[in-house]
């Protein structure tokens, strides 16, 4: 052992935070799954440990990404480090009954097979509060509806990275227009490839730049949902 | 002949003298010059833009509308040899504002391949390389991705993908045999497809 190694557990708790950011923003898991533990020995909520401590961290890396300081490997590392922790606290939440924002189903559509955008933002919207129900890749409209149904969200997320199944976000749109629940839905799109203008053209209610725009808005239409509803009553 | 290198970062000025400009990508900047000289395109000045722009879509579109502002009172035409490439629709969109015709298709792949054959193919999980991108294939993907310093993301970024194709549009044993070892260093399958210039050499005839 070097003489400069961090012992995380002499850290008091706020330094130990501070020193979880710059282990997120490193990629360093194995830091990231100790902090945590150390965290909740020290009697920290789980919900806590999650916003202040890990979701702290990566709206760092979010900003540093945005402005053009971090890249894809870098945020992916992260992003990594952060499931290490999302894996010890998500059970504790559940348990713990801490506070849900909403609830969404995420997919990349029909014909695509990329899904870090998509993984990213799920995994960033679990760490804002919402139960994310992941469909993975290569979704049929079909599968969307079925897990509208059975799912019941409050959001619908569809992710696309080629311009040639962009337009299948439309396809699913249009469907969910016919059946007379498009607006039971806050429907979210993104991709590398989108713009406002596309997905105000296909009818979406938000295009989002990356995962923590997804978040902010996610956040922002569930309040605007929360006032109508209470305004109805 | 301008260095792969140099298509990359740089791009390749126009000699001038012409009465038609095209302004392509820098992959395309060795096809199209053989082209020309395959079929004695006098008419044609080429102007490349860096050819890493195919990493930053969003950096092509105000990239050719520079040019085309920039050439426009100099040439006859003017002709976009750029596929949609990730702009999402936008580069189309310029163009016709701008009063220039590009190539129709989602991406070189495709015109490549010939856009009908392409589309029919239907091939979700294959990831393409080109002559240019076999040669270039660590700073369009290996360091771009960061697969240099972090070779642990290589399934992040390729698990779902089970092929790679390589199109080949000359017959080059070198670049085979170096395009085999671009797949396997993304853990994939290999097929060799030889496309030749596909729907390249037929826009450009078109305007020849």
């Amino acid at each position: 052992m070097s003489d400069d190694e961090i012992i995380l557990n002499d850290l008091d708790d706020d330094d130990l935070v501070a020193q979880m950011f710059d282990d997120l923003y490193d990629g360093m898991r194995p830091e990231i799954v100790e902090g945590v533990n150390i965290l909740l020995a020290r009697a920290w909520t789980p919900y806590d440990v999650l916003t202040k401590a890990l979701v702290g961290g990566m709206t760092i890396v979010g900003n540093d990404f945005r402005d053009g300081i971090l890249f894809v490997p870098e945020v992916l590392l992260a992003a990594n480090a952060m499931k290490g922790g999302m894996a010890i606290l998500k059970p504790l939440l559940a348990e713990t009954g801490a506070p849900r924002v909403g609830k969404m189903v995420i997919g990349t559509v029909k014909g695509d097979i990329h899904d870090i955008g998509k993984n990213l933002v799920g995994m960033m919207m679990e760490g804002a509060g919402f139960e994310v129900i992941d469909l993975g890749i290569n979704n049929s409209v079909e599968k969307y509806l079925n897990a509208l149904e059975s799912e019941g969200p409050d959001i619908l997320g569809m992710s696309a990275l080629l311009t040639t199944t962009m337009p299948y976000m439309k396809v699913v749109i249009d469907t969910l227009k016919e059946k007379g629940i498009r607006e039971d839905y806050i429907v979210l799109v993104g991709g590398a490839p989108l713009n406002e203008e596309f997905g105000r053209a296909i009818g979406a209610d938000a295009y989002c730049r990356d995962a923590a725009v997804a978040v902010e808005t996610a956040k922002s239409y569930m309040a605007r949902k929360h006032n109508q509803a209470a305004a109805a009553q | 002949m301008i260095s792969d290198d140099d298509l990359t970062h740089i791009g390749l000025r126009p000699a001038g003298g012409a009465r038609v400009l095209l302004i392509a990508c820098g992959a395309l900047a060795r096809e199209i010059v053989d082209l020309q000289a395959q079929n004695g395109w006098q008419h044609f000045d080429l102007q490349c833009l860096p050819a890493i722009l195919h990493n930053t879509p969003d950096a092509i579109v105000p990239a050719v509308q520079a040019l085309v502002a920039q050439h426009r009172a100099g040439y006859e035409t003017i002709f976009v040899v750029y596929a949609d490439c990730g702009t999402g629709g936008l580069l189309q969109a310029a163009c016709d504002r701008l009063g220039v015709q590009m190539i129709p298709g989602p991406h070189c792949y495709s015109f490549y391949d010939g856009n009908a054959a392409f589309a029919a193919r239907g091939e979700m999980t294959c990831f393409y390389l080109t002559d240019f991108l076999v040669r270039q294939f660590d700073a369009f993907v290996w360091r771009p991705l960061g697969l240099d310093r972090h070779p642990q993301l290589r399934d992040t970024y390729f698990g779902n993908y089970t092929t790679l194709v390589y199109q080949a549009q000359t017959d080059d044993i070198a670049l085979d045999v170096q395009a085999r070892a671009c797949a396997a260093r993304l853990g994939l399958a290999y097929e060799r497809r030889f496309t030749g210039y596909g729907d390249l050499a037929t826009h450009l005839a078109l305007r020849a």
